[in-house]
């Protein structure tokens, strides 16, 4: 089975004035067709950049200087701007993060709807106004000739997100991508949102990219996961498997920082440090001065270590018997 | 399923949002009221003027200045009085106003799509085409308006098609700036991103999306500039460069009479110079209202 997505040595640069901000510095995944593949990180790790690289959304000061990436087989950087457009909200949709923001504000929905099929096919106001229909029947909105007719301000947040979805189904994608859709809704929402979303594209064969910092939502969502830090990839593998005994201290850190996964009373754990900016990285290991396992080995560049279905790019990796002995 | 807040009347568009916010202040609807029946006035002025003003053979010297009131020569009522060639003053501001507010529509609307224009292009695409577009912006902003429009005329010549020609040269670049400034704060907005996520052609992206976003600020900036375009030309052809004599606008007019000022002889000058702060006025209270019920900032 070839993979919808490969993204091979991904790395997006911004040559701002006071300096190159190398946000995605090396990153490789694939997603199979049906596959969720959760991309992890703190803000700044470089994952919505990440997504805008594959969407070919990334402004000048930024520029994808090296890597390919492959939808369907096909290699995305050879693409003009009319192949692009072609291939936007065609085979590769995306869902963005703020609800109130994601849709035009002064049109109605049967409008952007309507605009959005008829982007890519040549089909009567008609047909796009039912294909419109039956994408909000699919997300769950109830009502929906009613719903068309409305302005995006007369809808919820998790409404809108629908809507969202609804306008990245349209087409039916290969993959889709989504930029912490769910972050600013209410967990009940964000629940219900998750589970029809995971249902949606197991249903239709589409890949999905989900990009959180959120661990909780990935271990429910997710088949596989890649942990970004600093632009780099620095480990990724089956979701179970990362989540249950991470080889990554970062990984581990992240983990720890969940609130639940402490006893009560217990203090909260928490990474020490801060997100080194990326115009001043470290040299080696970009989480070395946060790291508790930080040797003199790791001032050099860690390469990405595989072992089997794993990757991590560390020096020390956690073992299992390290787990038991720190407990 | 999520139980969203339903609104329980129709789905309300954002115009008809603004409509219902502005009728909520009773100065700004009287001044749209104001407004609305100068305006009327100014359309229907052949209609409802006792005397064609342009038309020489109507008028009587035997007329001539005339104090407000007066019975004339062939027994009509001069209710605003005569000016020094027998002409009706209020029949002279109502074709005044005509030109006047002619003038200033026109113009408006010329400034206002070259301005949204040039200022959508420097918003969108930045880059070069927003730093030469720009640097003319600050370059004509750095003259007061009424000096351009001197020189302009000057060379040009008199003529209504040529101070129309000024007054667009002289506002286009208040548009420019103001779009650009607002295109710039909504190309940064996800819905921006998403409608390229959406592989829209560009061309849409910026009418459909970008362009209506950018609006409220430059509606009330036209309500202002309007206001602004009528008293710059009012100004011109007070100083005789502005509109010919043969169809005297509202600042004409005023001109025209200022000469007998000073002799008791006020109406000349003064109805004309009270129908054109009307016009001002109410077009500013209007605006100021709009700028109100537009302004993010200020709602809620």
């Amino acid at each position: 089975m070839t993979a919808t997505l490969e993204v091979e040595n991904l790395r997006t640069h911004f040559f701002t004035r006071a300096g190159v901000v190398k946000a995605v510095d090396g990153v490789s995944f694939a997603i199979g067709p049906g596959r969720i593949l959760g991309l992890v990180g703190e803000s700044g790790s470089g994952k919505t950049v990440t997504g805008f690289s594959i969407m070919g959304l990334v402004d000048p000061p930024g520029r994808v200087v090296e890597g390919r990436i492959l939808l369907e087989g096909r290699d995305l950087a050879t693409l003009d701007e009319d192949g692009w457009r072609a291939v936007r909200g065609r085979r590769v949709a995306m869902i963005f993060q703020d609800p109130m923001m994601t849709l035009n504000p002064v049109l109605r929905i049967d409008t952007q709807m309507v605009e959005a099929v008829l982007a890519h096919e040549r089909v009567s106001r008609e047909a796009a106004l039912d294909r419109a229909r039956e994408a909000l029947v699919k997300v769950g909105i109830p009502s929906p000739d009613e719903r068309l007719r409305a302005y995006p301000h007369q809808f919820s947040g998790g409404m809108r997100q629908r809507v969202a979805i609804a306008i990245a189904l349209l087409h039916r994608p290969a993959l889709i991508i989504a930029d912490e859709p769910t972050t600013a809704l209410d967990v009940t929402i964000q629940g219900q949102i998750l589970a029809e979303m995971q249902a949606l594209v197991r249903e239709a064969g589409t890949s999905l990219l989900w990009i959180t910092h959120d661990l909780a939502v990935v271990a429910g969502l997710a088949d596989e996961v890649c942990v970004m830090y600093a632009g780099r990839a620095v480990e990724q593998g089956p979701v179970d498997a990362v989540l249950d005994a991470p080889l990554h201290p970062y990984t581990r850190g992240l983990i720890d920082s969940v609130p639940s996964r402490n006893r009560r009373g217990a203090p909260l754990a928490q990474i020490p440090g801060n997100t080194p900016s990326l115009l001043a990285l470290p040299q080696g290991c970009a989480f070395r001065m946060r790291c508790a396992r930080a040797t003199e080995t790791c001032l050099a560049e860690p390469p990405l270590y595989p072992t089997d279905d794993r990757r991590v790019r560390c020096f020390h990796p956690i073992h299992a018997e390290d787990e038991a002995w720190t407990g | 399923m999520s139980a969203a807040p339903v609104p329980a009347d129709a789905p309300e568009s954002p115009y008809a949002r603004i409509a219902r916010d502005f009728a909520a202040s009773p100065l700004a609807l009287g001044a749209l009221a104001a407004f609305a029946l100068l305006l009327l006035a100014a359309v229907c002025a052949p209609l409802i003027s006792p005397q064609n003003p342009y038309d020489l053979a109507q008028l009587d010297v035997l007329d001539s200045r005339l104090p407000p009131g007066s019975t004339g020569a062939d027994g009509q009522t001069y209710w605003l009085g005569t000016d020094e060639q027998g002409r009706d003053v209020l029949s002279a501001i109502f074709y005044g106003l005509r030109i006047s507010l002619g003038v200033g529509a026109i113009s408006t609307l010329a400034a206002l799509a070259i301005g949204v224009a040039a200022g959508l292009a420097a918003g969108y695409f930045g880059g070069r085409v927003e730093a030469l577009l720009m640097r003319v912006v600050d370059l004509q902003l750095s003259f007061p308006a009424i000096l351009v429009a001197l020189i302009l005329l000057a060379l040009l010549g008199q003529g209504i098609g040529k101070t129309i020609a000024a007054l667009v040269v002289v506002q286009w670049a208040y548009y420019a700036r103001t779009v650009r400034g607002t295109a710039l704060v909504e190309r940064g907005k996800e819905y921006m991103e998403a409608a390229r996520g959406l592989g829209l052609p560009a061309s849409r992206i910026v009418f459909r999306h970008l362009l209506p976003n950018c609006l409220p600020p430059v509606i009330v900036v036209a309500t202002v500039q309007v206001a602004a375009a009528i008293a710059l030309e009012a100004t011109l052809s007070y100083l005789g460069i502005g509109v010919p004599i043969t169809e005297p606008s509202l600042g004409l007019l005023i001109k025209n009479g200022f000469d007998y000022m000073l002799s008791g002889k006020y109406w000349i000058s003064f109805f004309p110079g009270l129908a054109l702060v009307l016009v001002i006025v109410s077009i500013n209270l209007v605006g100021d209202r709009l700028r109100d019920v537009l302004n993010p900032r200020l709602q809620r």
